[in-house]
């Protein structure tokens, strides 16, 4: 199929792009790397009447280090991520994430916040990110603001975004240097979507916190993990995965229940 | 009189293939590449239902122009795939619906734009009034419970149903051994790199329809054409340009090429339709989905005493043309012993209409779901006879000794070793080693498991064996044009295509083994009506059995007057030359002339011929059938290592080995890439591909994200064993290998899984062994364990 037809605009400045949306009333979309966006518009499942295009836009590729970590620009791409040009500031969690994220093709062209704005439920930077407790950076008509990228992703690809809006970047913490990740992901096969996500962040200090991904919902947030990584109460986890929605399947709630107890076990290796 | 073998370059030589160089630079040209002027694109407004009659339709205001119904075509018939087994019933498919819609992505309506995405705006507008009906979606409740009638006038959803019937009274009373099967394998949806394309144009000088398409049988193409159109065939010409893989998808009339043409014809523009992803997995031809209710019948020792299986097919909606609905189900009673030895056998079978898209001949055809079936059967009666599976076999299959072979349902198998490749296989693959590590089990949980599958495969078979189908084509003679030009270069004509087979490097040897010519002055002419002879066209793995032995014919016929024209030239008796290194020369001595000089006395002196020269000159149609024709039959053993894990029901192949025989293999680099490409797609079969419906008969994978092929991760580095036992009945002893590697994997993948989860209990009965059906037959095993 090929996309209905579209008015193509690339904004020069973040005020552009917001200018473009106001304007659009709600019948435009944001495009940066188009990995999601582009089979949509093919399938004509995005129909809309403007493509605003930030990738041009040097703030959204700008990597900023900061005192407590670094702010990530929104068209920073998955290929940038993994080639080392963000500097690592996550102990290599968001290097191994970012290199585990579909085909080289598409990492080359894929951005961060892209996919964080996508919130495909079975998306990497939601679930990594969400890890993380990152801040979503957003500019709108009202000018910036934040919040939390657990605030921020609402359900499964839908966020707080106002049509008018854009996500600028990520205000992503830098993790101690006694802080331990893990990350487990079943897919069908290398590349494809996962099945189910499991992510721990233990930050050396006794605080340790878990993301259940790719569920049929947001990324689920266990903010005390501790009984994970010390297998202390497994009724515990069957709750969460209850949380997380996906009782419903016993497929479903064994592979994730799998990928958590092996995060679990790469955090205690 | 032939060439002297000495040179590498002949049969058996793994020739470099000379057709890589455009593939490889991005340089071929397939129907996607082709513009035409003035060219329109085309877009089909397809059915959002499977089973609903067609209240009414209109089209969008001011663009009445644009879009055709069924009922603008007019004078066009439907296509009508019939078989001549008795109790077949036929089914008209028009290429518009008419009526009735009775699969998701049927084609309603058709519109022209100047662009796609114009044509598909237009699609979007035109209005269909559906009344839905239910569907019909599993072929078992189908024809024993049906919830509608695919086709009314029938009286039920069944095709076509065979009987090989046998007593086993005897068998079932006394056989100390019975295992029963249910097995199923899913609906599949063949995914070659490039999809179907059409491109129809109306050329007014010559009142012809020309068509480019990318189709394996551009012949039957024509035939089918001519019927649909009513128009003869010298006014239509059907020209397949490179094709980006066939497999089977390609064989067949489409409904949008007879549209397409009919289209052409009447606006007196060239239009053009290509198929896009989404089309080509929901709404064009499927294939693989059988259902097998199998007992096995064996003594002790697991020698077989007999087998008893009801096997349905579903067929979807329509019977397709050439191959018909029936092919498939038909072989499965046919074939379904495989390569073994025993006493009785019944068979009986079903062809079901579901709303489904019709099937296909997908690479192996019926021959996958029954090496699944026979073989997954067979690793049950090895556990329940406490032996090794590959001591089952060996006890069963026929032995060299017994070549050839008349089989249980009178199959002929020409000749090999079939023992041989088990124990290879055996041997290759280290089985005592990998018991050996069964016992020590693995440091990271996973189950090893070790897994066989063995087949034979009749290919190139031919008017014997095809007039008793009764289906739109039979093959018979196949022919090569052959013609020395002016400048020596051999010019080869054939009505077969090459689509990946490497014909243009494979006909070429053939030729330099019998002319001597260099492979590279070879032009293969192939893919083009007009140019070529008649041929059924590129399956059945036929073409270097039928054009390779077309073509040898073709070249000994030009070798015997270029060597008469020579022997004018030398002075010398033919008896006293031989054909060398792209020359005659005469024997003992340097003396020569080339093919050039001989074409070249031939086309440009005349006045120097001898006055009783052959005037047919250099160019000579030539026609070839085996002497027996009921076909090649080449054999394989598959024996895979796998490791399940049994928590997330992950699969991982360890090792792979491949034991064939393709008799005398013209290019073993060739046959090596036909085998690894035909094992992915089985590896596709067997733990990936599948076309899963909901109750409404909505297909749920529109996507390659929810249709998963396999890709350079899931395929291992397979290593392959050649045996070469040639054929008695072939003009080198080659047999056809094409479709052989997509034949066994789904079952000897299926018996490693079954092996590593023997422990627990536990057996799969259904492909694709996905993690979700590997889980839930754990959990199934540990349920009824604690229950």
């Amino acid at each position: 199929m090929k996309a209905a037809a579209f008015d193509y605009a690339r904004a020069g400045s973040i005020t552009a792009a917001v200018d473009l949306l106001s304007a659009s009333e709600g019948r435009a979309k944001v495009i940066a790397g188009g990995q999601s966006l582009g089979p949509m518009l093919n399938l004509r499942l995005a129909q809309p009447a403007l493509l605003v295009d930030i990738r041009h836009i040097r703030e959204l590729n700008e990597i900023r280090q900061t005192e407590e970590g670094c702010i990530v620009g929104s068209c920073v791409t998955h290929a940038a991520v993994e080639d080392g040009e963000v500097p690592d500031f996550t102990r290599g969690f968001m290097k191994k994430v970012a290199a585990g994220i579909a085909y080289r093709a598409v990492r080359n062209r894929g951005t961060i916040g892209g996919s964080v704005c996508h919130a495909d439920p079975a998306g990497d930077w939601v679930v990594a990110l969400t890890l993380l407790s990152a801040v979503a950076l957003i500019e709108g008509p009202g000018g910036r603001s934040e919040m939390s990228l657990q605030e921020f992703v609402t359900g499964p690809f839908s966020t707080q975004l106002d049509p008018a809006q854009i996500l600028v970047g990520m205000r992503i913490p830098r993790l101690a240097a006694q802080a331990r990740w893990s990350y487990y992901k079943f897919c069908r096969k290398p590349g494809e979507f996962a099945d189910a996500i499991g992510a721990i962040l233990h930050d050396g200090s006794g605080a340790c916190r878990a993301v259940i991904g790719a569920t049929s919902g947001a990324p689920r947030v266990i903010e005390d993990a501790r009984f994970l990584v010390e297998r202390s109460d497994p009724g515990r986890m069957g709750s969460a995965l209850e949380a997380a929605g996906v009782a419903h399947d016993p497929y479903e709630m064994q592979i994730h229940s799998v990928v958590l107890k092996r995060a679990a076990a790469q955090l205690a290796a | 009189m032939t060439h002297d073998p000495s040179s590498a370059r002949g049969v058996g030589a793994s020739l470099p293939r000379k057709e890589d160089r455009r593939f490889l630079t991005g340089r071929g040209q397939f129907v996607g590449d082709i513009r035409r002027p003035g060219m329109l694109e085309v877009a089909f407004v397809r059915a959002p239902v499977a089973h609903a009659r067609i209240a009414g339709g209109s089209k969008p205001a001011g663009l009445e122009d644009r879009v055709w119904f069924m009922s603008d075509l007019s004078g066009v018939k439907p296509i009508r795939a019939v078989s001549g087994l008795e109790g077949f019933k036929p089914s008209d498919l028009w290429p518009l619906a008419r009526g009735k819609v009775r699969h998701v992505g049927e084609c309603v309506a058709m519109c022209a734009g100047e662009t796609r995405a114009e044509a598909e705006d237009i699609a979007a507008q035109v209005q269909i009034d559906y009344e839905d009906l239910p569907a019909v979606v599993d072929m078992i409740a189908a024809r024993t419970n049906p919830p509608a009638l695919v086709h009314e006038e029938w009286g039920d959803n069944i095709f076509l149903e065979t009987l090989v019937d046998d007593d086993l009274d005897e068998v079932r009373r006394s056989a100390p051994v019975c295992v029963r099967r249910h097995l199923r394998t899913a609906r599949q949806a063949m995914s070659p790199l490039e999809g179907r394309g059409v491109l129809c144009e109306w050329n007014e000088r010559l009142a012809q329809l020309e068509m480019w398409s990318a189709a394996q049988m551009p012949h039957i193409n024509r035939a089918g054409l001519s019927e649909c159109l009513g128009i003869d065939q010298g006014a239509i010409r059907v020209i397949s340009p490179d094709v980006g893989g066939g497999f089977g998808y390609k064989g067949i009339l489409l409904t949008e090429e007879v549209c397409l043409a009919w289209l052409a014809r009447r606006l007196r523009r060239p239009v053009r339709w290509l198929e896009d992803r989404r089309e080509q997995l929901t709404a064009s031809a499927n294939c693989r989905e059988h259902d097998y209710e199998i007992a096995v019948y064996a003594d002790r020792d697991g020698r077989l005493l007999a087998i008893d299986c009801d096997a349905t097919v579903d067929s979807g909606a329509y019977s397709l043309y050439p191959f018909s609905a029936c092919l498939e189900a038909a072989q499965v009673s046919s074939i379904l012993p495989g390569p073994y030895k025993m006493e009785r056998y019944r068979c009986r079978t079903w062809s079901v209409a579901t709303n489904k898209p019709g099937i296909l001949p997908y690479r192996g055809v019926g021959r996958t779901g029954v090496c699944f079936a026979l073989e997954a059967a067979l690793d049950a009666v090895a556990r329940a006879v406490g032996k090794e599976p590959h001591e089952v076999r060996l006890v069963n299959l026929v032995t060299p000794d017994e070549m050839p072979y008349r089989n249980i349902t009178g199959k002929h198998f020409d000749s090999g070793d079939y023992p041989e490749a088990v124990r290879r296989a055996v041997a290759e693959l280290d089985l005592p080693g990998w018991r050996a590590r069964q016992k020590g089990g693995e440091r990271d949980g996973r189950r090893v498991g070790v897994g066989m599958a063995v087949y034979c495969e009749q290919a190139a078979h031919g008017t014997s064996v095809y007039h008793g189908w009764g289906i739109p084509m039979v093959p018979g003679q196949e022919q090569c044009s052959a013609r020395l030009s002016p400048d020596g270069v051999l010019e080869l004509r054939i009505g077969a295509h090459s689509h990946g087979q490497g014909l243009e490097t494979t006909l070429a040897q053939v030729a330099h083994e019998i002319l001597g010519v260099d492979p590279d002055q070879v032009r293969l002419v192939h893919g083009d009506t007009a140019l070529t002879p008649y041929s059924t066209g590129t399956w059945g793995s036929r073409c270097m059995v039928m054009s390779g032995g077309a073509v040898a014919t073709a070249c000994r016929e030009i070798a015997a007057r270029v060597v008469k024209l020579a022997s004018h030239m030398l002075g010398v008796q033919p008896a006293g030359l031989q054909l060398r290194d792209g020359g005659v020369n005469v024997k003992g001595s340097d003396r020569c002339v080339t093919l050039a000089e001989v074409a070249h006395l031939w086309y440009r002196q005349p006045h120097l011929l001898p006055p009783d020269a052959n005037p047919a000159g250099l160019e000579t149609v030539a026609g070839y059938k085996a002497r027996v024709d009921t076909g090649t039959f080449s054999y394989a053993c598959h024996a895979v290592a796998a490791a399940v894990d049994i928590e997330t029901g992950h699969v991982e192949i360890l090792d792979y080995v491949v034991v064939e025989d393709g008799g005398r293999l013209v290019n073993p680099m060739v046959v090596d890439g036909q085998v690894y490409g035909g094992a992915a797609q089985g590896i596709g079969t067997a733990l990936y591909e599948e076309m899963p419906y909901d109750g409404e008969g909505q297909p749920l994978a529109s996507t390659l994200a929810d249709y998963i092929l396999p890709g350079a991760t899931e395929v291992p580095a397979m290593r392959i064993v050649h045996m070469e036992t040639p054929s008695p009945h072939t003009e080198f002893g080659q047999k056809g290998i094409g479709e052989g590697g997509a034949i066994a994997p789904p079952a000897a993948i299926l018996n490693a899984v079954n092996d590593a989860l023997a422990p627990l209990g536990v057996e799969l009965t259904e492909t694709p062994i996905t993690p979700r059906r590997i889980l839930a037959a754990i959990g199934a095993t540990k349920s009824a364990r604690t229950s």
